[in-house]
């Protein structure tokens, strides 16, 4: 079996809104799945529809080969998801939440196995304290350990980073690596953020107003001397115009409030640098950065690279 | 007070005349009993209890209430001491039960006059009037129906000022020696019956009620006592009329 | 199944929300048992002022009036009115509290099938219900039994008078009990539905709530047009049938029948007419729920 998720013209309309629009893909056993969007762009609804929480207009879904309406329990009990926030009950310690959720699921699991997985997060010494208690990290550290604790085959995280702190970042950036590289999981993981994903993710799909924008593995999507450039000016309105009439103009990508943005090889930022000293532009700051935005930009002002993967 | 002399009496309420003639025709050894006699003979059939206690069962008709049949005890204390007791279940004894004792008939301080009324055509019952002569009495009339030849009143009706007409009806047996009834039917009135609506909260079975606002209006109550043993004059303590 | 059941009442009963309706019957109770104990005398008084007309009642005939029984009925009488607000508290909140804690999502993604869920859900919420009557009888019958001993029942309604023995009062109090639990699982079932459509759960005990109050005012009221055309189907109108097993049935002299009810197929009917609320309300509320698109 190739693929663990199989998923094909998928649509789901809400009243007048097409929130998920014709979206087929897959995702391959014992990868790390990137699902990209902004937010609104359909990933939560897409994620909903492979958890049956939101039934589908149309399409299919397969997930280990088997259709996801006919076989719905044995999917589901090999699935461990967050779903958006990792809320549990607050009013319960982390221990009672965790045999909840494990029961739930369908497998017998002994008071040490529990305990063991509390371990693995880092929580086996707040075991016993209410969740209401906990800390945003703990709380999705915990909401992990529930998706874990029945040793599912793939795993769904959706926005798995979201108002974390950096080291609580990082701290699921290297969980996620460990459970696709030493234990052979499938992991689809929905992010806004690209950069997130550059580092975790084998392929990743991106979506845009309910339909496909982009989907590859990640070395074919991103030439990483390829880059966005937020240029920050002492005027940055005046010096946009003024580069619009200037040999600078192949590499002007737009505008945002608070700075102009070049897309550029980097080998080509020496000679800008020059010319816009030449031009007696007052540079503040020159800095690359990867935003999925700014990724989307690319996408409309048509990368070649980019272009020949869309499909 | 009852005549002293045995003379027929026959009295108004604004006083009475005696017949001297009848008195000069016809000596003590007179066949019919003057209606003093026929009293007396009963009051003192009646006197010969100081006091008793009776287990009976009672039952109850009342056309509001639904009552079971009660185990009771009766104690009684002269001259005018009643007490019905249900000593293991709850019972509604009705106002003026102490009339179901007899004696208290003819307690009256100032006395009464007697009327003689003839005999009941069906039963043959000589019935005889009491009218007491306190104008400020709470009985203002009791008929009696006494059956002569026992000298035992069969029936009883009082009239009161302010709780109606109560009947009794009396049937004898072992106990008649003592003028203690067997069975004793005690008929009352009874006041509306009326509970505030919406302090209840009825469960309405949605059956057809009997369009009959008279129902529950004044009626006649009925207990029915039935004695099944008497102990007479073996002293009843007075703690159980408190 | 027995696994899952065990979870929501493990979930139910760790709550300390929970535990406010057990407060409440015992604080109401134990107030209403008081109250009777220091100052029954007062009660009687007023119950029987009525009576005193025709009847004599003795210090002692209103000391065994008083009794265990009657102070249960009269417990039964005001709380059962009430209890409709403890039971829509853990019933409406039992699916929207879900969908408010985010633990909804969590739980259907759990390879148990929504049917299921709901089975389940329910179910616990009517063993709440009986739990609260449980606990209702252990303060107010036995506890009643206990302090004010037992006697005869004296069961005062708009209509008469009905008594009965003592010997036959318990086994009236456990059909009644069995039938409130009946009446307030119709209740439990109401918000369980309103349950389905809220993402918090205030809106759907309030809603219950209201609903309960609405249709009780038209069962109280007596106006001609609703009495035989609405009243008769309004579920309100059926939940104090646990009274018919304290009506009796007298004989020709009026004297009790012991062991008798005076209308039974009227209970038995309205206990029908509830349980068939019951299953279109839990039904709907399943069907509805498996429909449902889960966006919390």
């Amino acid at each position: 079996m190739s693929n663990i998720i199989e998923v094909k013209n998928l649509t789901k309309e809400f009243k007048e809104i097409r929130a998920v629009d014709n979206l087929s893909f897959s995702v391959a056993a014992g990868k790390v799945y990137g699902f990209l969007g902004q937010n609104g762009a359909g990933k939560s609804t897409t994620i909903r529809m492979l958890l049956t929480l939101i039934k589908p207009s149309s399409g299919s879904i397969e997930i280990f080969g088997m259709n996801l309406q006919q076989h719905r329990k044995e999917i589901l009990s090999q699935v461990g998801a967050i779903i958006e926030r990792p809320d549990l009950y607050k009013y319960l310690t982390a221990l009672e939440n965790l045999r909840i959720f494990a029961t739930m699921s369908g497998v017998k699991i002994t008071e040490k196995k529990l305990m063991d997985q509390l371990d693995e997060v880092g929580l086996a010494d707040r075991a016993n304290s209410l969740v209401k208690t906990y800390s945003q990290g703990m709380k999705q550290r915990l909401g992990i350990a529930t998706a874990l604790v029945h040793n599912p085959k793939l795993i769904i995280l959706d926005e798995p980073t979201n108002g974390l702190d950096p080291q609580g970042i990082a701290d699921i950036r290297n969980l996620i690596i460990r459970l696709s590289k030493a234990s052979g999981k499938t992991l689809l993981i929905s992010s806004h953020l690209l950069s997130e994903m550059e580092l975790i993710a084998d392929s990743m799909l991106i979506i845009d107003k309910g339909k496909k924008l982009v989907e590859g593995s990640v070395n074919d999507l991103f030439d990483p001397a390829e880059t966005v450039v937020e240029l920050k000016t002492t005027d940055d309105a005046a010096v946009f115009e003024q580069l619009q009439t200037s040999s600078l103009q192949k590499y002007v990508q737009g505008k945002r409030n608070d700075c102009v943005l070049l897309k550029l090889h980097r080998n080509e930022v020496p000679v800008v640098m020059k010319e816009l000293v030449k031009m007696d532009v007052n540079v503040i700051s020159l800095h690359s950065k990867h935003s999925l935005e700014d990724y989307f930009l690319s996408l409309t002002t048509g990368n070649s690279h980019v272009e020949a993967t869309k499909n | 007070m009852i005549n002293d002399f045995g003379l027929i009496v026959r009295t108004t309420r604004k006083g009475f005349t005696l017949s001297l003639a009848a008195i000069l025709l016809f000596p003590s050894m007179l066949k019919a009993q003057t209606a003093d006699e026929l009293i007396q003979q009963v009051k003192a059939k009646l006197d010969k209890v100081n006091d008793y206690q009776a287990n009976g069962k009672m039952k109850t008709n009342v056309v509001f209430i639904k009552a079971p049949i009660a185990n009771v005890k009766v104690y009684y204390k002269k001259p005018n001491r009643l007490r019905i007791n249900n000593e293991s279940g709850i019972s509604f004894i009705p106002k003026g039960s102490v009339n179901i004792n007899l004696n208290n008939i003819f307690i009256n301080t100032e006395g009464f006059d007697i009327i003689d009324v003839g005999k009941e055509d069906k039963t043959n019952f000589r019935i005889i009037k009491l009218l007491p002569k306190d104008e400020n009495a709470e009985v203002v009339l009791s008929t009696l129906y006494i059956d002569e030849k026992l000298s035992l009143i069969r029936k009883a009706k009082t009239t009161t000022k302010e709780n109606g007409t109560y009947e009794l009806e009396m049937t004898y047996g072992k106990y008649a020696a003592y003028g203690l009834a067997d069975k004793i039917n005690f008929s009352f009135n009874t006041k509306d019956y009326k509970l505030p609506k919406g302090i209840t909260f009825d469960y309405d079975d949605g059956s057809k009620k009997e369009e009959n606002p008279d129902k529950l209006k004044n009626k006649k109550g009925k207990v029915e006592i039935t004695y099944s043993d008497y102990i007479i004059n073996k002293g009843v303590p007075d703690s159980v009329f408190k | 199944m027995w696994k899952l059941l065990k979870i929501e009442l493990f979930k139910i009963f760790k709550r300390p929300r929970t535990y406010i309706a057990f407060g409440a019957i015992a604080a109401v109770v134990f107030l209403i048992q008081i109250a009777l104990k220091y100052d029954g005398k007062s009660y009687v008084d007023l119950l029987l002022n009525n009576l005193s007309g025709s009847f004599e009642f003795s210090d002692e005939f209103k000391g065994k009036l008083l009794n265990g029984y009657m102070i249960c009925f009269v417990i039964l009488n005001t709380l059962l009115i009430q209890m409709p607000l403890l039971v829509a508290l853990i019933a409406g909140d039992s699916i929207a509290g879900e969908a408010n804690m985010g633990t909804l999502r969590l739980s259907l993604t759990k390879p148990i099938s929504r049917t299921e869920y709901m089975l389940v859900k329910f179910g616990a919420s009517v063993i709440y219900t009986f739990a609260l009557l449980v606990w209702m009888a252990i303060l107010a019958l036995f506890g009643s039994m206990i302090i004010f001993g037992t006697n005869d029942l004296v069961v005062l309604r708009s209509e008469g008078i009905e008594q009965m023995k003592h010997f036959d009062v318990l086994w009236r109090y456990f059909a009644a009990f069995g039938y409130a639990a009946v009446a307030l699982t119709t209740v439990s079932a109401l918000a369980f539905l309103l349950s389905v459509f809220a993402e918090n759960s205030i809106g759907p005990i309030i809603a219950t709530m209201s609903i309960v109050i609405v249709f009780t005012i038209l069962s109280e009221m007596n106006i001609p047009i609703y009495d035989q055309t609405i009243k008769p189907y309004l579920f309100t109108s059926h939940m104090v049938a646990w009274k018919g097993f304290f009506y009796v049935q007298a004989d020709a002299e009026g004297t009790t029948i012991n062991g008798s009810i005076e209308n039974l197929p009227a209970v038995l009917r309205s206990l029908g007419i509830l349980i068939i609320y019951i299953g279109v309300f839990f039904s709907t509320a399943v069907w509805v729920f498996r429909k449902k698109d889960i966006l919390t």
